[in-house]
């Protein structure tokens, strides 16, 4: 009995002591998988935004559109049929929804950084998080460089409703 | 009584206390802790955190498992298993028809082999990242693994020889790879009694020309050495660049109990070849071209397909016709390894039945040939007095050395299998240093570029071949190991030790900043030139010619297209082409399907694979995507009809009940 007493005080010790060692645990936490500040903020609630305001996290800051430029658009749209099309049709919802009518709906600047960054956009832009929980098939990152996208772009501007 | 018992155990508890928080505090500069392994010290430095990436990479064969492993350094985690000798299932290695072809060898397909050495490419004698080699001994061949894609994208047998043992190791420049015979061998293979071996049999190493832009394998000659056994090599680096070494044992020639009848002789040699010499000699017409029979099977990463073509030739060269090419040096007691230390002056034979390590000077051995000072020849081989080439030997330094590596800072490492140690001792002193056991046996050890001009001389991996006692017990057949150490210090401290795949003969390593950046994500879809590749969802077909069926298919999260397949009839042989249309990182998927005698494909983004399935039974029968892809992977599914012999159904394939085609 009293043999135990003395391992457990000495185990004691041996934990307080040791806990000052905080050293280590700072350096644990200061990884980059530490959630960030702004991603334990309380998020907006979807129906207080308004999506013709957002323009999305990604490469694209800022865009003006002028004149439909057709054969931009064109060779949008054969980008769309390559990368797109497994899962976007022009004109009904499919694995992902169907860019009809999205200029609408988005910014061009919100429509670019989702097909050039969508891995951060499902995590971070409160439109992109709805539409992920509503189809739960992530938007795939394909790749496109920021002139593909810009095509891919012009050609959502002239899909019609058949 | 009672009371002393209490005063030990205070004092136990607070000794305990002490060391174990002095470790904790020592956190900082671990490095410099001359603390021993037990402390905590130890499991601070081989903890990388989650997240974080390892220093070094470490590339272990797999012994008989045929394979190489990828490990990170110091954390001992295994990242891949590259499929290189052996079938690979998980990876479809040797099942898919694209890879089936790299296991074709002139004996018919062979799904297995026992891999041993692998060395990375070097350029100006450092290690450059390009590509990483590796030899099968028993079905002679060379793999080359793109250290891009981490795959084995080529594999050369090599005719004339048996237990390609004293292979892959390249020299300064990656401008050969080469390959040495362990068993010696009828040149031309041919009828004839075994006991006709001594003088009949030859040992072929053989030089394999590396192309440097891409990085294809050529045979460009092969040596027909005397009928020894040519355990193990290494290139001149620095001054003795042209040069390569191989230890030899069984001099004395023997055919059978080969334990006892080849361990007579009191030395046996290392052979010097003078490369170079013999290069020239061959550019300028010299040597035999004789017939051959060998597979050479490339891999081509924009078909993603492996073609195998027989060879027809090799070129022969005899020693006696290229005079002062080849030199023997005497070396005590069927020595094994052969090490050769970053500046090029040093050739360590491990005489495994030797008191002591055997040191050869590169420049008395130049010396020696100069002033002619032989001591006989064999076979028309001059061989030098040993004591003209004897630069020093380690005296006692344990019991069965094996093999060696270096630190860069004037220190050489030496394993013992029999007494289980590895040993730290100085070149040009030649004192032992410090010695720390291996748990047990050890075989091959390896410092990152430890075998180059440029080692990083921070951590040494020992690899045993026993480990009985050291894990949980998994029944008779336990794990081999490898074991890391800290090289920093005066004394090596032993840090982890970690289970590998198959039996750990050497292994290669390099700094993790050498590969990371250039490590390939995905395989671009614009690049795929696979006959059978689909770019698009709308343009997958399925076509039936005669009994054979190509189902030309996609897959992308979640689903492939087409995913309802009629018209298929039992006694067809059919081929699921299947493209993974994904191009993001780490987006695999894979196929299987019910009852097909062969195993998964694992398609990575942008790539096509391909697998035979010859159903037996109508019905309508599922495949399903076999790595978890999304949320919805457990729905990425479909089915193919199976009609009877002769049956009027068409075929017809669509996707969502419609046709794919525009």
């Amino acid at each position: 009995m009293i043999l135990r007493r003395i391992a457990v005080v000495a185990f004691v010790a041996l934990l307080t002591s040791c806990g000052s060692d905080d050293s280590k645990s700072e350096r644990l936490t200061s990884d980059n998988t530490t959630p960030k500040k702004e991603e334990v903020k309380k998020e907006a609630k979807p129906a207080e935004v308004d999506p013709m305001t957002l323009k999305g996290i990604g490469p694209i800051k800022s865009l003006t559109l002028g004149e439909i430029d057709e054969k931009l658009a064109e060779e949008g749209h054969v980008i769309f049929k390559d990368k797109c099309k497994a899962c976007h049709k022009p004109t009904k919802k499919y694995i992902g929804p169907s860019p009809l009518g999205i200029m609408e709906r988005r910014t061009p600047e919100w429509i670019m950084n989702m097909i050039l960054n969508p891995d951060v956009m499902v995590k971070e832009d409160p439109i992109a998080k709805q539409l992920l929980a509503e189809y739960s098939s992530p938007m795939a990152n394909q790749n496109l460089t920021e002139d593909e996208a810009r095509a891919v772009l012009e050609y959502f501007r002239t899909i019609k409703k058949k | 009584m009672m009371n002393k018992i209490k005063q030990i155990i205070v004092l136990m508890f607070f000794t305990g206390l002490l060391a174990s928080c002095g470790n904790i505090s020592s956190n900082g500069n671990s490095s410099t802790s001359s603390r021993g392994a037990i402390g905590n010290s130890a499991a601070e430095r081989v903890y990388v955190a989650p997240g974080d990436h390892d220093e070094f990479y470490a590339f272990v064969s797999g012994g008989f498992s045929g394979q190489l492993a990828v490990y990170g350094l110091p954390s001992g985690r295994l990242f891949k298993v590259i499929p290189v000798f052996s079938q690979d299932a998980e990876k479809a290695y040797g099942y898919n028809t694209e890879t089936t072809p790299m296991l074709n060898t002139s004996h018919g397909f062979v799904p297995w082999g026992d891999s041993h050495h692998p060395d990375i490419s070097q350029t100006n004698g450092e290690l450059d990242g390009r590509w990483c080699f590796i030899n099968e001994n028993n079905t002679p061949r060379i793999a080359k693994i793109d250290l891009t894609t981490f795959e084995t994208t080529e594999i050369i047998e090599i005719p004339n020889s048996a237990g390609n043992h004293s292979s892959s190791f390249v020299t300064e420049n990656t401008e050969y790879v080469v390959a040495g015979t362990r068993f010696s061998v009828p040149v031309p293979q041919r009828d004839m009694p075994i006991n006709e071996y001594k003088g009949n049999f030859k040992g072929a190493l053989s030089f394999i020309k590396v192309d440097q832009k891409d990085g294809n394998m050529d045979i460009a000659f092969q040596i027909l050495m005397p009928g020894f056994n040519y355990d193990l090599s290494h290139p001149g680096r620095g001054d003795s660049h042209g040069w390569f070494f191989f230890t030899t044992y069984n001099t004395e020639e023997a055919n059978s109990l080969l334990e006892v009848n080849a361990s007579q002789n009191d030395k046996d040699f290392i052979a010097a070849i003078n490369w170079k010499k013999i290069e020239e000699y061959v550019k300028n017409g010299g040597g035999t071209k004789v017939p051959a029979n060998y597979a050479h099977n490339v891999y081509d990463e924009h078909t993603h397909t492996a073609t195998s073509t027989m060879m027809k030739e090799v070129l022969t060269v005899n020693p006696s016709d290229v005079p002062g090419a080849i030199y023997f040096m005497p070396t005590p007691k069927s020595p094994h390894g052969c090490d050769v230390d970053p500046s090029g002056e040093y050739i360590v034979g491990n005489g495994k039945l030797a008191a002591e390590l055997t040191i050869h000077s590169f420049s008395k051995m130049i010396k020696a040939i100069e002033n002619k000072d032989y001591d006989g020849e064999a076979y028309g081989i001059p061989i030098l007095k040993y004591e003209s080439t004897l630069a020093g030997s380690v005296k006692q330094p344990g019991l069965g050395p094996l093999h060696t590596e270096f630190d860069g800072k004037g220190n050489a490492y030496t394993t013992f299998f029999i007494s289980s140690e590895v040993v730290k001792w100085k070149l040009g002193t030649w004192e032992v240093l410090d010695r720390k056991p291996t748990y047990y046996s050890v075989g091959h050890l390896m410092i990152p570029g430890g075998n180059s001009r440029k080692p990083f001389g921070k951590y040494v991996l020992a690899m045993n071949k026993i480990t009985k006692d050291r894990y949980l017990p998994t029944g008779p057949e336990v794990t081999q190991s490898a074991q890391l150490y800290d090289i920093t210090g005066d004394k090596m401290e032993m840090l982890l030790d970690f289970p590998t795949i198959g039996e750990p003969h050497y292994a290669a390593g390099c700094p993790a900043s050498l590969l990371e950046a250039n490590s390939r994500k995905l395989y671009k879809l614009e690049d795929n030139k696979h006959p059978y590749a689909v770019k698009r969802e709308d343009q997958a077909t399925v076509v039936r010619k005669g009994n054979e069926v190509h189902i030309n298919m996609t897959m992308i999260r979640s689903h492939f297209a087409p995913d309802n397949i009629e018209g298929v009839q039992v006694g067809d042989k059919v081929f699921f082409h299947v493209t993974n249309l994904e191009q993001d990182y780490d987006v695999p998927h894979g196929i299987s399907m019910i009852g097909a005698n062969t195993s998964e494909l694992l398609i990575m983004p942008g790539q096509t694979e391909t697998f035979i399935w010859e159903p037996k039974q109508v019905g309508v029968w599922p495949f399903y995507c076999t790595d978890f892809c999304s949320a919805l992977h457990q729905e990425m599914q479909g089915y193919v009809r199976v009609s009877p012999k002769g049956s009027s159904v068409p075929i017809t394939y669509t996707l969502d009940g419609d046709a794919l085609t525009e």
